[in-house]
C-alpha cells in the first residue's frame, strides 16, 4: 500500500470541491442543496488547510480552519434564514424566482 | 499500515457520501449524507493530528449546521420534485466546468513545491507530544489570534442577530399579554358607571 502523504489528501480535497461546485450545476433550482454545495466546498478548503498543516508542522494551518468553521456556520444560518423568509413570501424556493432584484 | 487502511476507507466513504448529498432525490437525504461527510471528515482530521478540529467538526458541523439544514429541510412543504424537473441540462456545462477545475487544480499540484526555506518561516511549530493540541491551539488563539478570535465571535452574534430579525414576525391578529399595559390599567378605563333611571333600562 502506498504511503499516505499531502499529495492523497490535496487530491481528497480537490475532487471533494469538484464535486461540491458539480452539485451547484445539478441542483441549480434547489437553494436548500447549493447552500449544502457550500458546505462541502468549505469543508475541502479545511482539508486542505488541515493538510498543509500537519505537513508543515505549524499550527496556524488548523486555526484558520477554526476561523473558516466559524465563517461557514453564519453563512449557513443566514443562508438558512434567508431561504425560510423567501419560503414564507413565495411559497415556493426556486432560485429562478430570485431574480426579482435584477436592476 | 494501519493509517492507510484507515485513510483510504474514510476517503472513500467521503467522496461517495458527498456524491450522494449532491444527487439524491430526497433532501433529507441529502443532509443525512451530509452528517456522514462530515463524520468522515473529523475522521481524517483527527488522522492527521488535528483532534481538536476534527472534533468541533463533529460538534458544530453535524451538531449545528447539519441539525439547522435538517430542520429546515423538514419545516418547509416545498415541491422538491417539480425543482428538480430540467435540473439535468445544466449537467454538460458542470462536467466541463468541473472537469476543468479538477485539471487545473491536478496541474497545480504537479507543479507546486514548497518554497526555499519555507521550513525555517514555521510560526507555531507542532512540537512533539509535551502538549496535547488542544493546549497548543488554545495557547496560540488566546496570543498571537486573539483579536481575530473575538471578531469572529462577532461574526457569530451578528449572524445571530441577522437571522433572528430576518425570521421573527408579528402576525396581525394574535392576542398576546401585555403586561405593562395591563399593569397601567386605572379603574377608570375599566369599569364605566352609568346612572340608570328606574324603569328605563340602559
Amino acid at each position: 500500500m502506498v504511503e499516505v502523504v499531502l499529495f492523497h489528501y490535496l487530491t481528497l480535497a480537490a475532487i471533494l470541491f469538484v464535486i461540491g461546485v458539480f452539485g451547484i450545476f445539478l441542483n441549480r433550482k434547489n437553494i436548500i442543496v447549493i447552500l449544502m454545495s457550500i458546505e462541502l466546498m468549505l469543508l475541502a478548503v479545511n482539508i486542505n488547510f488541515v493538510a498543509f498543516s500537519a505537513h508543515h508542522g505549524d499550527l496556524h494551518g488548523q486555526v484558520f480552519s477554526m476561523f473558516i468553521l466559524t465563517v461557514a456556520a453564519a453563512e449557513a444560518a443566514i443562508g438558512l434564514a434567508i431561504l425560510v423568509t423567501f419560503f414564507r413570501n413565495k411559497g415556493q424556493i426556486l432560485v429562478d424566482d430570485l431574480s426579482e432584484l435584477k436592476g | 499500515m494501519i493509517a492507510e487502511a484507515v485513510f483510504y476507507i474514510f476517503a472513500c466513504i467521503l467522496i461517495f457520501s458527498s456524491l450522494l448529498v449532491i444527487t439524491a432525490r430526497n433532501p433529507v437525504h441529502s443532509v443525512l449524507f451530509l452528517i456522514l461527510c462530515f463524520f468522515n471528515a473529523a475522521g481524517l482530521f483527527v488522522l492527521l493530528g488535528a483532534e481538536f478540529i476534527g472534533m468541533i467538526l463533529a460538534i458544530v458541523y453535524v451538531g449545528a449546521v447539519a441539525v439547522l439544514f435538517l430542520f429546515v429541510v423538514m419545516m418547509l412543504d416545498v415541491d422538491f420534485v417539480g425543482l428538480r424537473k430540467g435540473a439535468m441540462q445544466y449537467v454538460p456545462l458542470g462536467l466541463v466546468v468541473g472537469g476543468l477545475l479538477l485539471v487545473e487544480l491536478g496541474f497545480l499540484y504537479f507543479a507546486w513545491k514548497p518554497a526555499e526555506g519555507a521550513a525555517l518561516t514555521l510560526a507555531a511549530e507542532i512540537t512533539g507530544e509535551e502538549k496535547s493540541n488542544t493546549h497548543a491551539i488554545g495557547s496560540i488563539i488566546y496570543t498571537q489570534y486573539i483579536l481575530p478570535f473575538q471578531v469572529s465571535g462577532l461574526v457569530l452574534l451578528v449572524a445571530m442577530i441577522g437571522a433572528i430579525t430576518l425570521t421573527l414576525r408579528h402576525r396581525p391578529g394574535v392576542r398576546r399579554q401585555n403586561i405593562s399595559k395591563q399593569i397601567r390599567t386605572q379603574p377608570q378605563d375599566a369599569v364605566e358607571l352609568v346612572k340608570v333611571e328606574t324603569g328605563a333600562g340602559v
